[in-house]
């Protein structure tokens, strides 16, 4: 419990507490996905930082009461700066035995597990696997336990409104989080704002939901509960002034491409193929109508990037994006649009992998697919985002890569930063300086293959512009015209002219930087992703241990920044965490030449903290 | 605007590559029908786009004075579809093969046809692959040799204007690439036609299947092997037009009768609806040497264009939600201030 510290003393029924973490676990079907989202929203107005992690099975509604069908909602949030999901659960909230018995293990000893009674039946209680019930064979008595007949208060909080059974059950959500609510001194202002909404038309549903709310809020004010839970007090958090709102990595995926397209001033079509977990990003997308964006269902993840790939040649950006699976059916249109020097984009959402694999956890084993996974000479450039809100930016850069050097663009996000949710400061949009697209227009000394001299970008001819009519395609092509070549000496050209383009991307990215910690030291952490979060605490905590521990964290994954290899240089040890088996650190020993140590997680989980701490550590005193 | 130019000519849709195709081949047929209906079809040059596949059908945008894009195989209906969302203004043509459109690209054919996006795809049926050197492809009949089926063979061909039908295109024709009159005829109907328009062409391949349509093409048997069909005209072919089509109510089948035999007059003949779907689907299925092989327009039956309601429904939103502020929607949902 080295969060929850017990400072009582100033007030007699507050535990202050510098951060907690609260997990809600339940039945595919409980809610507990729109649980914590709302008590997320209200955490953050409530002015604390937060970091979240839904964690969900990959069956949209598994049995009832199976383990396999827990899903689950961690929220880490505190008054200092929050950047994970948490190591260790504080507070779990276990709708089930299933839901107990699978999350039990990630609370720390002497945490508070609330729990409703009455799901802990004779059946439910088997299919989860306990033989003997554990709210009474003692087994929980190593923490604080709150047992409460949650079903049955909330079919009598919601009578008045005459719900059937069914209906008045699914309030159980509802009255819990109004009990959470009370425990933390968070608002339900929202909650109750957000059901309004959401029912608007179903006014007994819209009803019996906020009765629960309040319903378990009252009972836990009341005094119902047994001595000892009293209301945790978490300082707000001091963070920079602004408007702030929450966002999932999907979301700022979403604004960020939109935002791009209007810096760029060029209309975007992206074409997708439902994938988890992926697929949010078309639905955000979809929703957006009235900006210049047009969204398409392809038939499959091939016609996604052809469609894409259709829209850029005809002066539209195309975007596409998938998982793992779906891009290495893009694979082969992806190396139409570098051969085609096109703009395109691709957004891949990393999963556990290979072939179906995790689909709903997260993992970051497509780095070689997206640096190296296409057949011949392809090289394109790679970002990734390391944490929900940096999508955003990811998004934007994205962009103005793509359309400033016409080549397809692969940005790695995964599962769980798609997912996971985190206060954002809102960012104005004439903060960012816009990168308009020049079409060529003028039929003066003309060819398809004309490039920029500095970047050596292809020129952008699009179709409705009279006088410029060409034809493009996959065959090698002759760098003077653009006809048809199967001349020796022109591939090679084109071959190295293509790199060259790629490469010299290089020369437009900002500098690396170090991200916490001093400029040369014994070690540095190389991470990349969404171990942004895990590292950047680890670093932190060791860095007040007095330990000489840097943190460089990538965007540009390909090509690398210039300066990478001097920063490397200037410590005794690097350090790579991944969420894979060993995939970047190869291409840094590679092109450094230098003997980085990898840390390595494939457990379809985020690291944790002290994981990285304690690989930090052994490096050190190795 | 530009001030008005002298109207265009074939010369205008020439390029100046160098034709590759096989001496003799039918692509070159197509190719100069395509060239000479151009100019006619009033549509500026610059909006024009021909997309292809792979194959030997797929060179064919390298060859027009237009915007052209020679992409990968079986991919040219998603690209186009990609083309046409982006720019709806423009006159799109895919150009394909039946190994490209209906076996590795199978699936966007479909899909393209059931979405009904607004092109003139072009099918140019040959029965075999050529470019990989003459394997087998889809349409082959059964029996065919080839280098990866020496002994013949053994699946069953895939008719393309029946897959079409299937698939839900609205518009499904077929023509002759030596027909130069009849082809250009069907490919301004389905120029005129708004959604996908399907046309299966005959083409003939010297090298690898020549002469696998002699016999809708000869001359001399043509009168007989070919049902021209022409809307709200009977079903009449023969050398005398003394034969017909005429549905049978108790094999529910379409059956060949001559006037004058077994008491059939010319009343009995099938008048050509090419609005009727059950009448195309029977028509796509005939085959030589049972049949006349129709050729024409087989159906016609104009609805929703799917481009043209994507930006319907855009423009509704647009009405609904009021202009685009990207500030607004960063701001959008909950919001507090931290001071």
């Amino acid at each position: 419990m080295s969060v929850v510290e017990d400072t009582s003393k100033q007030e007699t029924n507050f535990h202050t507490v510098n951060a907690v973490v609260v997990r809600f676990a339940g039945d595919s079907g409980d809610g507990m996905q729109l649980t914590g989202n709302n008590f997320t929203e209200a955490t953050a107005i409530y002015g604390n930082d937060l970091a979240t992690f839904p964690d969900f099975p990959a069956e949209i509604r598994a049995p009832a009461g199976a383990t396999f069908g827990v899903s689950a909602f961690q929220i880490y949030f505190g008054a200092d700066e929050v950047t994970t999901a948490g190591d260790d659960v504080d507070v779990l909230i276990a709708m089930n035995p299933a839901a107990l018995i699978t999350n039990l293990p990630d609370l720390v000893e002497g945490g508070m597990v609330i729990v409703d009674a009455d799901a802990f039946t004779d059946k439910n209680l088997a299919r989860a696997g306990y033989k003997e019930n554990p709210l009474e064979d003692g087994s929980l008595d190593g923490y604080r336990l709150l047992k409460i007949e949650v079903t049955r208060q909330v079919l009598e909080a919601v009578k008045p409104y005459g719900l059937s059974h069914k209906f008045a059950v699914r309030c159980k959500n509802m009255w819990t989080l109004g009990l959470v609510m009370w425990l933390f001194e968070r608002s339900r202002d929202a909650t109750i704002a957000g059901l309004e909404a959401k029912f608007a038309k179903m006014p007994d549903i819209r009803d019996a939901n906020i009765a629960a709310l309040n319903a378990g809020h009252a009972y836990a004010e009341t005094a119902e509960l047994p001595s000892g839970v009293e209301i945790y007090r978490v300082p707000r958090a001091v963070v920079e002034p602004g408007l702030y709102r929450n966002t999932t990595g999907t979301e700022a995926m979403a604004f960020g491409l939109i935002a791009g397209g209007e810096l760029a001033n060029v209309p975007l079509v992206f074409a997708s193929y439902p994938i988890t977990p992926a697929s949010s990003l078309l639905h955000a997308l979809s929703a957006q109508k009235q900006f210049e964006v047009v969204t398409f269902q392809a038939e499959d993840e091939i016609a996604a990037a052809c469609a894409a790939i259709g829209a850029s040649f005809a002066g539209s950006l195309g975007v596409t994006s998938s998982s793992g699976p779906g891009i290495s059916l893009k694979g082969e249109a992806i190396a139409l649009a570098a051969a085609t020097e096109l703009p395109l984009i691709i957004v891949n959402t990393q999963r556990g992998g290979p072939s179906t694999g995790l689909p709903t956890k997260t993992e970051q084993s497509d780095y070689n697919q997206a640096v190296f996974g296409r057949h011949a000479d392809t090289s394109l450039p790679v970002i990734s985002a390391s944490t929900s809100a940096d999508c955003f930016e990811v998004a934007i850069e994205a962009v103005r890569i793509a359309t400033k050097y016409r080549t397809p663009v692969i940005v790695l996000s995964d599962g769980y930063l798609a997912n996971a949710s985190e206060p954002w400061k809102v960012p104005e949009m004439k903060d960012f300086k816009s990168f308009p697209v020049e079409f060529e227009t003028n039929p003066e000394g003309f060819e398809p293959a004309n490039r920029d001299p500095q970047t050596l970008a292809r020129v952008w001819a699009r179709p409705g512009t009279p006088g410029l009519e060409h034809r493009i395609g996959g065959i090698e092509k002759s760098y003077e015209t653009g006809d048809i070549s199967y001349d020796p000496a022109n591939h090679q050209k084109m071959t190295d002219t293509r790199k060259a383009k790629i490469d010299g991307i290089a020369r437009d990215i900002p500098d690396q930087v170090i991200e916490l910690g001093e400029q040369s030291g014994k070690l540095v952490v190389l991470g990349w992703g969404s171990t942004y979060g895990a590292i950047h605490q680890a670093v932190k905590r060791c860095l007040q241990e007095g330990l000489s521990v840097s943190h460089i964290h990538m965007r540009y994954m390909w090509p690398m920044p210039s300066n990478l290899g001097d920063l490397l240089s200037r410590f005794d040890q690097v350090l790579v965490p991944e969420m894979n088996t060993g995939q970047f650190i190869n291409v840094v020993r590679g092109t450094y030449l230098i003997d980085a140590k990898p840390l390595n997680k494939v457990s379809g989980q985020p690291f944790k903290i002290r994981e990285i701490v304690d690989a930090i550590k052994a490096l050190l005193e190795s | 605007m530009n001030a008005p130019v002298a109207k265009l000519t074939i010369k205008d849709f020439e390029t100046d590559q160098e034709v590759r195709w096989c001496p003799g081949c039918g692509d070159y047929a197509i190719l100069k029908t395509v060239q000479k209906l151009m100019p006619e079809l009033d549509v500026p040059k610059e909006n024009i786009v021909f997309v292809s596949g792979i194959g030997c059908s797929s060179r064919f945008p390298y060859y027009m004075e237009t915007y052209g894009f020679h992409t990968i195989h079986g991919r040219a209906p998603a690209i186009a579809t990609g083309v046409k969302l982006a720019n709806p203004e423009l006159d799109v043509w895919v150009i394909t093969g039946d190994g490209d459109g209906l076996s590795i690209g199978g699936n966007h054919m479909i899909h393209v046809l059931r979405r009904n996006v607004d092109l003139q795809i072009l099918l140019f049926n040959n029965e075999i692959y050529g470019l990989t050197k003459g394997q087998y492809s889809p349409t082959s009949q059964i029996g065919t040799r080839s280098p990866s089926t020496p002994d013949g063979s053994v699946d069953m061909p895939l008719k393309p204007c029946q897959f079409a039908i299937g698939a839900g295109a609205r518009f499904v024709a077929r023509s002759i690439d030596t027909e130069m009159k009849h082809l250009t005829e069907v490919l301004t109907r389905a120029h005129d036609h708004k959604g996908a328009s399907f046309v299966e062409i005959y083409q003939n391949c010297p090298v690898y299947n020549d002469g696998i349509f002699e016999h809708v093409k000869d001359k001399k048997q043509a009168p007989d092997t070919r049902l021209v069909l022409t809307h709200g005209q009977p079903m009449l072919f023969g050398a005398e037009r003394n034969k017909g089509i005429r549905f049978n109510p108790q094999t529910m089948q379409l059956e060949v009768v001559t006037i004058g035999e077994d008491g059939v007059t010319e009343s009995d003949v099938l008048i050509h609806d090419e609005h009727n779907k059950v009448l195309a689907q029977m028509l796509s299925d005939l085959r030589a040497p049972e049949f006349p092989e129709p050729v024409g327009v087989i159906y016609c039956a104009p609805t929703h264009a799917y481009v043209t309601d994507v930006y319907s429904q855009r423009i509704s939103v647009r009405e609904k939600k009021g202009e685009a502020n990207l500030d607004a929607l960063l701001r959008s949902g909950q919001t507090w201030t931290v001071n």
